[in-house]
């Protein structure tokens, strides 16, 4: 079985990366033609990844759920993304970003991967503006900066409150051009169902074309699985509703190992929760807390307006707490902070469950105009949501689930634990320990798929040119494919009474409520039980309408549901098993006086990694130990 | 509040698809148009009937995957949002809601409100991009772009793809579409080099797709949930009458 060798390069941090590249081994052009990769998924990760394997000579089959390439959820994002260009002389570095993100992910991450997102960053913004990414400009035509939480220098690029759009569009433009020179094949509208493997090696996968139903075999000499995050197994959160965790399970039950599960990043400002029908929450860029302060009444219950509540009578908390990042704490601080608030009856709107966003001291200062430049769209979302301008009253906004720090464990090549299967982006563990900071998502992901896995790979393939191409007759896909009909054809025979959706309506409640923002052993320990609960309910009272071979979005959703059953269990005991607070990882037993996480590094510095056992059997722990050589590991203070 | 629905219904490509009206009585005016229809749907499957096909993902107006044709209006009844940011506020108690997926030739229906759209795609890959393999670029400040270009790229390209002005137009053009495109690049430096072949080339693969010509209506400008301008349809039209008087190559 695979053991954890992060086959992390000898050498002082700065030069392991070049080390790594100088010493991999390479596949010359006339071979690279002969090898075939798989990129599942086409965001900021797997959407540059396709187009640079392209470029370098792979033949590329790409593949997406949505009917376009354009729509991966990294479209959504918002705020910027972080480059150490230091175009503002404000002290930055590489080294200081690589600081940051260590300090951010509360010393769980691993020193080698870091160092090097930060590194490759320059050359993602130089990528992207070639490419035609209009980021935001000064007068003089150079490129601007703003702050994002956690940090003290401006280093975040960004194109209004659009950032992600841009850039994934940047990113999509890239892969268009090679999907137009015949080296990329784009397979839209498929689901990836199983990961097919021989020999050991992933060699390809199974797929439903979402509009036939017919199940697809794709052969490769690698996979790479650029399949986001999970944050959806709180049902209501920032994702797209088809998010999901399910190609990382999918990985995880052949064998791949999932590391640090239940580190979940809760965003702080989002558009509360207003309703029981709500399908979704909206993200408000953390970047408004640049210049929006955040408060709640210092009454308990005040029901006057916000802005009949006179200044003195205001509790900036932020502010109060954390005197030298303020409002720009990192963003576990900032949730937990306004949950505290909430829980101890100051919160405000019509649940109780919200606090103040406010932008007029900001719009005294700077004027509206100036305000409107900045935030305008995102000014704009929350009007249309809530019916209320930004501009007049203060924004109600609560944290919501958001990005997973844990996935798929990867070593320094990106690789699982499944040899010749990657993974890129939000969907590996790698680079924000136990909490990310602010706009590094869109930087690591876009950093994994233009330069990290693009010379990765090749060394893996380096010894594979002389191997030819797998036929879909290999009998590892005749049964791949059988345990996926087996799979569907269960899902779609239980003719129960309730749909996917209010199955995963309650899970997500269950997951919110005891493996959210605070966790306690208790409580998890009745999750756990109701998890087990709700999923044999699952399996016997499901009802998916329609036929397999057909467009059914039930049976799509019947799937996802069903992964994140397994899913929850498995965060559950992540979170159970790690007695300690760090970054978003919150357990209330162990916190310091003022409230802040406290962590053991004693017994807990380390990256779970957890190995399938089977269906309701207990996943086996593997742990990688972490050491710091390069930054002084201390208690994270925001103070 | 009360609505009633006129859904178009149909089962696949190849079927012939009917309206077929639909009753929901207890509807939240603060759901959204995607959540009112997920009502719908679960009304449907728990009575043993197959529930109605659309496409959503983001829900919050940017991927674009959402897209329905809600009483005679691409996004329904409000200025600057994609269905999905559409909330049954905008509807009277008890007022009859006509949706369907959107009308156009290039648009084949796949299934009740779900559309190929895959015509956009390939009139990307005729020439949507900037050719710069990674690691080729420049430094990011190299050259300097103008403030206002830069402003004015952004607000081209910011399309979400959606369709909406496909299906807004009379003769099916999807020239905002592409312009919003040609413009962005046409805009910037990083794009002036194959400015030209670029604006043939996306032109004359919309054209061969079947999308019909331009002729100003506006309409597409108003239903854009993005506001993108007309402005960009007379920069793009003036890209491919320059591209046309150059020689092949520049």
């Amino acid at each position: 079985m695979a053991t954890l060798d992060a086959k992390i390069p000898e050498g002082p941090l700065k030069n392991k990366w070049t080390n790594y590249r100088n010493s991999m081994k390479l596949v010359s052009p006339a071979n690279k033609k002969k090898l075939d990769v798989i990129v599942v998924g086409t965001g900021i990760a797997g959407a540059p990844a396709a187009a640079t394997l392209a470029q370098l000579g792979y033949n590329v089959k790409a593949f997406c759920y949505q009917d376009s390439s354009r729509r991966a959820h990294s479209v959504a994002a918002q705020g910027g993304i972080n480059a150490t260009k230091n175009y503002r002389n404000d002290g930055d570095s590489v080294y200081r970003l690589f600081y940051d993100m260590i300090k951010g992910g509360d010393y769980r991450a691993r020193e080698a991967n870091v160092y090097r997102a930060a590194e490759v960053s320059n050359g993602i913004i130089d990528q992207l503006t070639a490419q035609g990414v209009p980021f935001a400009r000064e007068y003089g035509g150079q490129i601007t900066t703003r702050s994002f939480g956690g940090v003290q220098v401006s280093r975040t690029f960004y194109a209004q409150g659009q950032t992600g759009q841009q850039v994934l569009l940047g990113s999509y433009s890239a892969l268009k051009r090679m999907e137009a020179k015949g080296k990329v094949e784009m397979f839209t509208r498929r689901q990836m169902l199983e990961l097919v493997i021989k020999d050991g090696r992933a060699r390809g996968i199974i797929a439903r074309n979402l509009v036939t139903g017919e199940l697809e075999r794709h052969t490769a000499h690698a996979v790479v699985l650029a399949t986001g995050g999970y944050g959806t197994v709180f049902y209501l959160s920032t994702l797209g509703v088809s998010s999901s965790g399910s190609a990382a399970m999918i990985a995880y039950r052949n064998g791949a190992f999932f590391a640090n599960p239940s580190f979940i990043q809760i965003h702080p400002t989002c558009i509360p929760q207003l309703s029981d029908f709500q399908s979704k929450l909206t993200l408000m860029s953390e970047s408004l807390r640049n210049d929006g302060r955040i408060w709640v009444p210092k009454n308990k219950g005040d029901q006057r307006k916000p802005n009949d509540i006179p200044e003195e009578e205001r509790d900036y908390y932020l502010e109060r707490r954390y005197p030298a990042f303020g409002n720009l704490v990192p963003r576990d601080v900032a949730s937990r902070a306004a949950k505290e608030r909430c829980d101890a009856g100051y919160g405000v709107g019509k649940t109780g469950q919200a606090v103040y966003l406010d932008f007029k001291h900001a719009i005294q200062e700077q004027g509206a105009k100036a305000i409107g430049k900045k935030y305008g769209n995102l000014f704009e979302l929350y009007e249309k949501i809530t019916g209320e301008s930004p501009y007049q009253t203060p924004m109600r906004i609560y944290p919501a689930g958001h990005y997973t720090m844990g996935g798929l464990w990867v070593d320094y090549e990106l690789m699982t634990t499944i040899s010749g299967l990657f993974a890129i982006g939000e969907a590996n563990f790698s680079d924000h320990g136990a909490n990310r900071l602010g706009a590094s998502s869109l930087m690591q992901g876009a950093g994994d798929g233009y330069f990290i896995l693009p010379n990765t790979i090749g060394h893996y393939l380096s010894d594979k040119i002389k191997e030819p191409r797998l036929t879909t007759e290999e009998p590892e896909f005749e049964e791949a494919e059988q345990r996926v009909r087996e799979r569907l054809e269960g899902l779609m025979n239980i003719n129960g009474s309730q749909t996917a959706s209010d199955f995963h309506k309650r899970l997500g409640k269950i997951m919110w409520d005891h493996c959210g923002m605070q966790r306690t052993e208790q409580g998890l320990k009745e999750a756990r039980q109701m998890v087990k609960q709700i999923k044999d309910e699952f399996f016997n009272d499901l009802q998916v309408p329609g036929t397999m071979y057909q467009v059914n979005q039930e049976l799509e959703k019947a799937v996802r549901v069903a992964d994140f059953m397994e899913l929850s269990q498995l965060l559950i005991e992540d979170a159970l098993n790690r007695n300690e607070s760090c970054g978003a990882h919150f357990r209330e037993e162990y916190q310091t006086q003022a409230g802040e996480a406290l962590r053991d590094d004693q017994n807990y510095m380390y990256v779970a990694a957890w190995e399938y056992q089977g269906e309701d059997q207990p996943p086996k722990l593997h742990k990688e130990a972490l050491s710091f050589e390069f930054v002084e590991v201390k208690e994270r203070s925001y103070k | 509040m009360k609505v009633n629905l006129k859904i178009w219904r149909q089962p696949d490509a190849q079927s012939k698809g009917q309206f077929v009206d639909y009753h929901l009585d207890d509807i939240n005016p603060e759901m959204s148009f995607l959540e009112m229809l997920d009502a719908l749907n679960k009304k449907l499957i728990e009575q043993g009937e197959d529930p109605v096909a659309f496409e959503h993902d983001c829900r919050e107006g940017i991927c674009g995957s959402c897209g329905l044709f809600i009483n005679g209006r691409p996004h329904g009844p409000e200025r600057e949002v994609a269905t999905c940011q559409l909330h049954m506020r905008s509807f009277s108690d008890g007022e009859t809601i006509v949706v369907e997926p959107w009308r156009a030739k290039p648009f084949p229906v796949i299934k009740d409100l779900i559309v190929d759209r895959s015509a956009f795609d390939k009139i990307l890959n005729a020439g949507g991009f900037v050719s710069v393999d990674t690691g080729s670029a420049p430094e990011a400040n190299t050259p300097a772009v103008k403030k206002l270009n830069a402003e004015k790229a952004f607000d081209a390209g910011v399309c979400i793809g959606c369709g909406a002005c496909v299906a807004a137009c009379k003769n099916s053009s999807a020239s905002l579409f592409v312009a919003a495109k040609i413009s962005q690049l046409a805009l910037l430096p990083q794009g002036k080099p194959e400015a030209k072949k670029r604006a043939r080339n996306m032109v004359a693969k919309m054209h061969e797709l079947g999308f019909g010509s331009c002729t100003s209506t506006e309409a597409c400008e108003v239903e854009c949930p993005k506001s993108i301008s007309l402005e960009h349809i007379a920069r793009m039209n003036r890209e491919y009458l320059n591209a046309s008087f150059a020689e092949e190559e520049e």
